[in-house]
This record gives structure tokens, C-alpha cells and sequence, in this order.
């Protein structure tokens, strides 16, 4: 196993599992909303286990009833921590960032830190939920396959031109 | 940590605030509308802009200078500052700079129950049935119905919602003081109503609604109420 999967544990039933993880995130590989959370949990070094919900196979997981009492959204990611579950992948970056400040996501200044904000939630409403799996599975149903690629181009490339020009006022060796 | 972007100090941020404020707005946006109930919940004087969405001018030239996204909200927080985009962004600063009357919890686990509510609309819901992806909706594709697309969003996310608040609702969408979250949630409804969206199923955020128009805050910051309203 990598280092980096030993660092964390798939759907773990060995005994070296603990019987309640302590921190548990539901994410699907390719999710980008899972991702985001997963990088802020990497980089302030919190060991999690993975429970993958695979999103398309039997129907979807996201959809089974276990997963919708957690989530009624449907979606993943979801993190249970410190006793509670959080949706919504901004929240639980916020969450994190507040509650393990080590190791920043968020710079301190107050513009800064606006800027930072902005910039995610371009990506967080302007873009991803423009061409997420659920909208485009109803592009694809009502117009066909090629719409939804369309459309799914044209959401990001829209969107991506909208950040390069909010980061060329900000950004230096990263976004911010 | 050296922060890149920063124009002044804080000291000197928090004595400049008040009046020199601009908030560039459209009556009937949802997003700017959100961001009004923010500074009127915090007393924050500030100069109205007017951008009018259905004329276009959030795409002119003098516009973009200021928001390149050419989208409303938009938040000038003293004279020659860049401006701050994106509804949420706002409303964090807003937290950060003004913390009372404060529009989050103090308990980090409920902070995180505002800001999933604020995300299910602002990213589950709103983007999904805004003026520029309705448009493009039946622009693009013959016989798209903006108006269904838009009612089935909306539904399905309050749906949604309606699940996350019976877990989180006290007077409010979290607990019993108002927060960012009712400050997206109620211009959200008034976009339901746009769109013919049957609010039968949805008793607690129709609760929430009734706890929110009370609030002198929410009555100052309606379209109703805003400079460029239209007849």
C-alpha cells in the first residue's frame, strides 16, 4: 500500500480499524467537490478514512437511502467530524480552517481572504454546479450526448475566463 | 505569512468603513439581496449602485472595470478599493470586519450548519436557475422551458433543504439567532415564487419565512424597498 493510503483506509474492517473513526469522509475519486476536501485534509495532515460513494454504479450510491439520510442533497462530499456530519464542500473547508488552524487553506488579511473566498465560489456556483453529473445526466436525457459535452464545455471555458481575469489581480506563486 | 493583497491595515480598514461602503446591486437579485440583509442587519451605511440586469449593464465597459464576472453583487468597501464579488465572499467579509451583530454562531459545528445551508442554495439551487443559465437553457436548446428548468431546480433543492432544517431549525435556519443562512434563504423563496414552485411541502421553511419578514433588517433590504425598483 502507498504511504499515502496507509495514511488512511478504504472501507477499513481490519481490526487495526477503530470501531468509530473519528474523522470519515464519503467522496468519490473523480468528485471535484470531494477533491477540494480532500486536499485541505491532506494538507493540515488529518487522517480520515475513506468511504467511497460511487456515483454512477447501482444507480447512483449518492441516491441510496443509507446515503440521502446523511445527505439530502444527494451529493458528495460529506466529512463526519468531531461527532457531527457537514455537507457542502466550502462549509467543511470553513469547518477545518477554523477548527485546525495549523497549516492555513485561508490567508489572514481581511481583502485577502475575500479574494480567496471569491475565487472558490466562482468555481463553487459559478461553474462546477453548471456542469455537475446530475445536470448534465438531464442534458444528456432530454437533448442527447453531445449537448452535454457542449454544454459542459461551455460552462467551464465560460467560467475559467471569468477567473484568469479575477486572478490576474490577485494571484502570485498561487491563487491568492 | 506574508498576504498578498492586503491595502491597509486592519485598525485603519475598521475606521474608514462606515460611509464610504458602495454596494453595486439590482433589486430583484437574489444574491445582491442577500448581502443587503447583511449590512442592514449590521447598520452598515452604505451608497447604493444600481446596475439594471435586464438592460445589460452588468456587461458594460465601466462595470467590468469594477467586476470583471460583470455579475451583482459587487462590494466597494472604501473609495478606490478593488471591489468584492461573490454573494458569499461579501457576506464572510462583512463577518470578518463587522463581527456584531454577528451573522454566525460562535460554535464552530453550528457555523458549519449556516455555511451548508448557505451553499445548498447558493451553489445547489440559485446558479441552477439564474438569469444567464435560463437564458442559455433556451437560447440554446428549441423548446426548453426556462420556466419549468427553473421550477424543478428550485423544488429539488428546497426539497433538500427542507430535510437539512428539520435537523438545524430553531426560530431560524439554525437554531433560534438569524444568520447568513436566512439571509440566503429568503430571497431564495421570493425566486420560487417566480417560478410558480408549490411551497406546500415545505412547512418549516415557510416557518422561517414568516420569523424572517418580521425583522426590520429583512423589511429595509426587499427589492421592494431598493432605489431601482420597477413597477
Amino acid at each position: 500500500m502507498s504511504e499515502i493510503g496507509k495514511k488512511r483506509r478504504l472501507n477499513d474492517s481490519s481490526s487495526e480499524a477503530k470501531a468509530t473513526p473519528d474523522v470519515v469522509l464519503y467522496s468519490y475519486w473523480r468528485s471535484s467537490c470531494s477533491w477540494r476536501v480532500r486536499i485541505a485534509l491532506e494538507m493540515k495532515g488529518i487522517q480520515y478514512q475513506y468511504v467511497a460513494v460511487h456515483l454512477v454504479k447501482d444507480g447512483g450510491q449518492q441516491h441510496h437511502k443509507e446515503f440521502v439520510e446523511k445527505n439530502p442533497m444527494h451529493q458528495v462530499p460529506a466529512l463526519f467530524i468531531d461527532g457531527q456530519l457537514i455537507t457542502q464542500s466550502t462549509a467543511i473547508i470553513e469547518y477545518l480552517e477554523e477548527t485546525r488552524p495549523d497549516v492555513p487553506v485561508l490567508p489572514r488579511g481581511f481583502h485577502a481572504r475575500a479574494k480567496a473566498r471569491a475565487l472558490a465560489q466562482i468555481v463553487n456556483s459559478g461553474i462546477q454546479p453548471v456542469q455537475n453529473l446530475s445536470v448534465l445526466q438531464i442534458i444528456a436525457a432530454e437533448l442527447g450526448n453531445e449537448r452535454k459535452v457542449q454544454w459542459g464545455h461551455d460552462a467551464i471555458a465560460n467560467g475559467f475566463k471569468a477567473l484568469e481575469a479575477e486572478m490576474a489581480k490577485c494571484s502570485g506563486r498561487y491563487s491568492v | 505569512r506574508h498576504d498578498l493583497g492586503e491595502l491597509m491595515s486592519e485598525p485603519a480598514a475598521k475606521k474608514a468603513k462606515t460611509t464610504e461602503m458602495e454596494l453595486y446591486s439590482y433589486w430583484r437579485s437574489s444574491c445582491s439581496w442577500r448581502v443587503r440583509i447583511a449590512l442592514a442587519h449590521k447598520k452598515i451605511p452604505y451608497t447604493y449602485k444600481a446596475i439594471n440586469l435586464l438592460k445589460g449593464e452588468q456587461k458594460g465597459e465601466e462595470y467590468l472595470k469594477v467586476c470583471p464576472l460583470g455579475q451583482v453583487p459587487a462590494l466597494v468597501p472604501t473609495a478606490g478599493a478593488p471591489a468584492i464579488t461573490q454573494s458569499l465572499a461579501i457576506l464572510e467579509y462583512l463577518e470578518d470586519t463587522h463581527p456584531e451583530p454577528a451573522l454566525l454562531p460562535k460554535d464552530p459545528l453550528q457555523r458549519a450548519n449556516v455555511r451548508a445551508i448557505c451553499n445548498v442554495i447558493n451553489s445547489g439551487i440559485q446558479p441552477l436557475q439564474n438569469l444567464a443559465v435560463i437564458n442559455k437553457i433556451a437560447a440554446d436548446y428549441e423548446g426548453a422551458d426556462k420556466m419549468k428548468w427553473a421550477n424543478f431546480h428550485i423544488t429539488r433543492g428546497f426539497e433538500a433543504l427542507e430535510k437539512l432544517l428539520g435537523q438545524t431549525a430553531g426560530k431560524f435556519c439554525v437554531g433560534d439567532e438569524v444568520s447568513m443562512a436566512d439571509a440566503c434563504l429568503i430571497p431564495q423563496i421570493f425566486n420560487a415564487g417566480r417560478f410558480q414552485v408549490n411551497m406546500e411541502p415545505f412547512p418549516i421553511i415557510n416557518r422561517i419565512a414568516k420569523e424572517c419578514a418580521e425583522l426590520e433588517a429583512f423589511k429595509e433590504a426587499e427589492p421592494t424597498n431598493q432605489p431601482d425598483k420597477q413597477v
